[in-house]
């Protein structure tokens, strides 16, 4: 019963998508205001429905009815009931339930939160998520449905969640990476609205702005959970592999990246108008391949749960008619779009134009490095990989280039910087940055390494730009406290995502340099050293839990000779589907991670350890963090909404009530 | 010209500039980084090229797995049920690593015919196997049934 209720709301939710698509969009066309009106409940409700619909399978999960397909591959009743919740999205219907739940979610924040928006703005807005819901709740229904039942012969137990999956980093990752994906589809939906409407403004860029750099955001965070997850779940400690599955949620990020820039230009300068509708209508478009590459199956890997060409067909054509359709409209609309103001080659605008062009070249490499060898296998040219080592020697550079013009970026003026400017700003912060890096290989202990000496006075340079930039904001006031008082919340935004990326890049480059592992044979009280670290295998011991039996082992860490720790590695078996995991142990640092993972069994007690050294990778997501929290600073900046609102009085000022003009004017 | 255009043509200009080199160092990577899928049977038959990197795969023929006593050092056989390839690999293998199991390695073929893996990929679970490794059997004629329903085993 709750299974059909469950697709029934599905259905309804379905019907009240498509004509969320047609009626406000026919309305905002003819310019009939009735129609048009529709939009907010209609996205509402749309909303209600497909959570009634979430709401049922969830109950489904918790109550272990194995009478519903999608519960009994993905369930089972040993598994502890918070897993049991996540096991939801654990495999293809349910995440893709969570897409379209999520869609419904972000068009109902765009109905509430659009009071001060012309409705025609508006109406086009929902429409056209509307449309993309129809496209998506039409996919699950037709070949992915949830609900779908095991009758007569259902089965008494579960064939279980994959044991990689139980796991609080799945409980919070699809989530997150999910919030950023379909968020970008506001700021799709707002750059059609512009091109259907034809008023190619700087009010759609400052609408959209907020939407786009909290769904960006989010992306941030769905991403840096994705690579915590890979860290401590799979086993061997690889935090980013340039895994097809991780590129497809990194190349939304990389162009997000250049649009939450490119708007910034286009809303303060009223440059660069076309090229952000561009970048908006791309940022989704990549989030649908990444839905296509990890839902259709063309990709083998732990997302990847099925191979069903149907699916893949499916999805192509929704990202066909999508990307095709957008671009057509681009094409003819786009054109004839004039920029409001010039800027000479030395200003703010150049530097985060580069920041576009650089960001939107690492995507296309990405984008070709993982495309590259699915061509290669549709044309029968032979199945190849390509390696981590070509997305390296290509990010690392480009991305360097990119760091630099963060510095002069961010100190920059807006139209014109002279040269002097520049040097007498940057003169000092660029040798404290060569010198932090040149010392930094030096305290770190070991034999010099130049990459590191580079990297670090990357990472310092975005510190020390930054700090100067702030200092000369405050210095103009008379007292420091209310200078820094004064700034704007997206100030203070722009600085933490900035120093964000700087303590990423410390992050990645300690860890990639100076990690250490080693494999190897361990017998009960055999031990190893590992700078002033001594680890002493004590031998395995079966544990039992909720759903698995376990071997675990008990490891001593000593440090300089003194009692340091213990960690408990362990091997697990899941009975359910037979699955053999591996459980690292972890002794988190600030400044290094200790890991220990257990391989397989060699007999008398011994085993095969993996013993790792991980200098300053919580850095990593450290920097993750900082720039997701930056990025919801500056979407609750109450500019926005102040703006907003003048700006929606403007466009109905503009709206033809030339009548009304008059008599403000004449009360004026 | 005027300023303006010229501050068209540089930009324009620089933009060109910088996709060509970006387009020329991808290409270069990409050519360097790329490595080719191989089954035993075309190994067998001298198909693979020796000390480049490539990858190979196949089942894990049963009862091949020999571990060395004093090391992680391991010695197995791939074979697509045509041909088999012996390997060579020292480290931890992956938890799905199993004797009957299809698995993909990847590393280098040395000048004895010997495949020096230096990683060993077994993603996927009990019932499935790698799409290259299922399309080598498939192309020897060789692909066994598929196991029962993943449901209650």
């Amino acid at each position: 019963m709750i299974p059909e209720l469950g697709e029934y709301s599905l259905i309804l939710a379905l019907c009240l998508a498509a004509l969320l698509a047609v009626v406000p969009l026919a309305g905002a066309t003819t310019g009939n205001r009735l129609w048009m009106s529709y939009a907010r409940p209609l996205a509402r409700a749309k909303f209600l429905f497909l959570a009634v619909s979430m709401a049922c399978l969830v109950q489904s999960f918790l109550t272990d009815d194995f009478s519903v397909a999608y519960v009994a591959g993905n369930s089972n009743t040993a598994l502890p009931y918070y897993y049991k919740f996540s096991a939801v999205w654990g495999g293809h219907e349910g995440s893709l339930l969570l897409w379209v739940l999520i869609l419904g979610g972000w068009t109902w924040a765009v109905a509430a939160k659009s009071e001060d928006l012309p409705l025609d703005i508006v109406a086009r807005v929902l429409s056209v998520m509307g449309m993309i819901a129809v496209g998506f709740i039409l996919f699950t229904l037709l070949t992915s449905s949830p609900f779908e039942r095991l009758l007569p012969n259902s089965p008494a137990e579960g064939g279980d969640l994959n044991p990689l999956l139980q796991d609080f980093g799945l409980i919070v990752h699809p989530p997150m990476l999910y919030m950023g994906y379909v968020g970008f589809s506001v700021a799709f939906a707002f750059a059609i609205a512009a091109l259907l409407s034809g008023r190619l403004d700087a009010a759609w860029a400052r609408w959209s702005r907020p939407w786009t750099v909290v769904a960006w955001a989010f992306l941030t965070l769905g991403i840096a959970l994705g690579s915590w997850w890979a860290y401590y779940e799979l086993g061997w400690g690889g935090w980013w592999f340039w895994d097809p599955v991780e590129n497809a949620s990194f190349m939304p990020w990389l162009i997000g990246t250049a649009l939450v820039h490119s708007l910034i230009v286009t809303e303060k300068r009223g440059v660069f108008k076309s090229w952000t509708v561009l970048l908006a209508i791309f940022a989704f478009s990549l989030s649908l391949l990444g839905t296509f590459l990890v839902r259709s199956g063309v990709l083998t890997s732990v997302h990847a749960f099925a191979t069903d060409p149907a699916r893949g067909y499916f999805v192509l054509a929704l990202l066909g008619i999508s990307i095709g359709g957008s671009l057509l409209l681009y094409a003819l609309r786009a054109g004839h779009v004039k920029s409001e103001s010039s800027f000479s080659l030395l200003s703010r605008e150049t530097m985060l134009l580069i920041n576009n062009i650089v960001l939107v070249v690492v995507c296309l490499m990405v984008l070709l490095g993982t495309l590259y060898p699915l061509l290669m296998d549709a044309l029968n040219l032979g199945k190849i990989s390509v390696g981590p080592p070509y997305f390296n020697s290509l990010f690392i550079p480009l991305m360097s280039v990119m760091i630099i013009f963060l510095g002069l970026g961010t100190v920059a003026r807006w139209k014109q910087t002279r040269v002097s400017q520049l040097v007498a700003k940057l003169w000092l912060p660029a040798v404290l940055s060569v010198l932090t890096g040149l010392a930094v290989p030096v305290l770190a202990g070991e034999a010099y390494d130049i990459r590191v000496a580079l990297a670090i006075m990357l990472a310092a340079w975005v510190f020390f730009s930054q700090l100067r930039d702030l200092l000369s904001k405050v210095r103009n006031k008379s007292n420091p406290i209310e200078g820094l008082r004064s700034l704007a919340r997206s100030y203070w935004a722009m600085q933490l995502a900035h120093i964000g990326v700087a303590v990423t890049i410390v992050g990645i480059t300690m860890v990639s340099v100076y990690s250490d592992a080693r494999d190897l044979r361990m017998a009960p009280g055999d031990s190893i050293q590992f700078g002033p670290y001594t680890f002493v295998y004590d031998g395995v011991r079966e544990h039992k839990g909720p759903n698995f039996v376990s071997d675990k082992a008990r490891i001593r860490v000593l440090r300089n000779d003194a009692m340091y720790t213990e960690m408990y590695p362990e091997k697990r078996f899941y009975n359910a589907r037979g699955n053999v995991m591996t459980e690292a142990a972890i002794d988190p640092g600030f400044t290094r991670d200790l890991y220990v993972a257990m391989g397989e069994s060699l007999g008398d007690g011994a085993w095969a350890i993996r013993v790792q050294y991980k200098p300053y990778v919580r850095w990593i997501w450290l920097g993750g963090l900082l720039m997701t929290v930056g990025g919801l600073l500056a979407a609750s900046d109450p500019r926005y909404r102040k703006q907003a609102r003048r700006e929606a009085r403007r466009a109905q000022a503009q709206g033809g009530m030339k009548a009304q003009a008059q008599t403000q004017e004449s009360t004026a | 010209m005027t300023p303006k255009r010229k501050q068209r043509l540089v930009i324009v200009l620089a933009i060109l500039v910088g996709v060509s080199v970006a387009v020329g160092l991808t290409l270069f990577a990409l050519s360097q980084n790329i490595n080719l899928f191989y089954s035993p049977t075309q190994i067998a038959q001298g198909e693979a090229p020796t000390d480049t990197r490539i990858r190979a795969g196949g089942m894990v023929v049963e009862g091949s797995v020999e571990r060395s006593t004093d090391s992680l050092q391991v010695r197995f056989e791939l074979t697509d049920y045509g041909e088999t390839v012996p390997v060579e690999y020292t480290g931890i293998l992956p938890d799905l690593f199993r004797e009957g199991q299809g698995i993909v390695a990847q590393g280098s073929l040395d000048g004895n015919g010997v495949f020096q893996a230096v990683e060993v990929l077994a993603k996927h679970d009990e019932n499935y196997m790698p799409p290259e490794v299922a399309e080598a059997l498939q192309a020897s004629g060789k692909m066994p049934t598929p196991e029962a329903e993943v449901f209650n085993k």
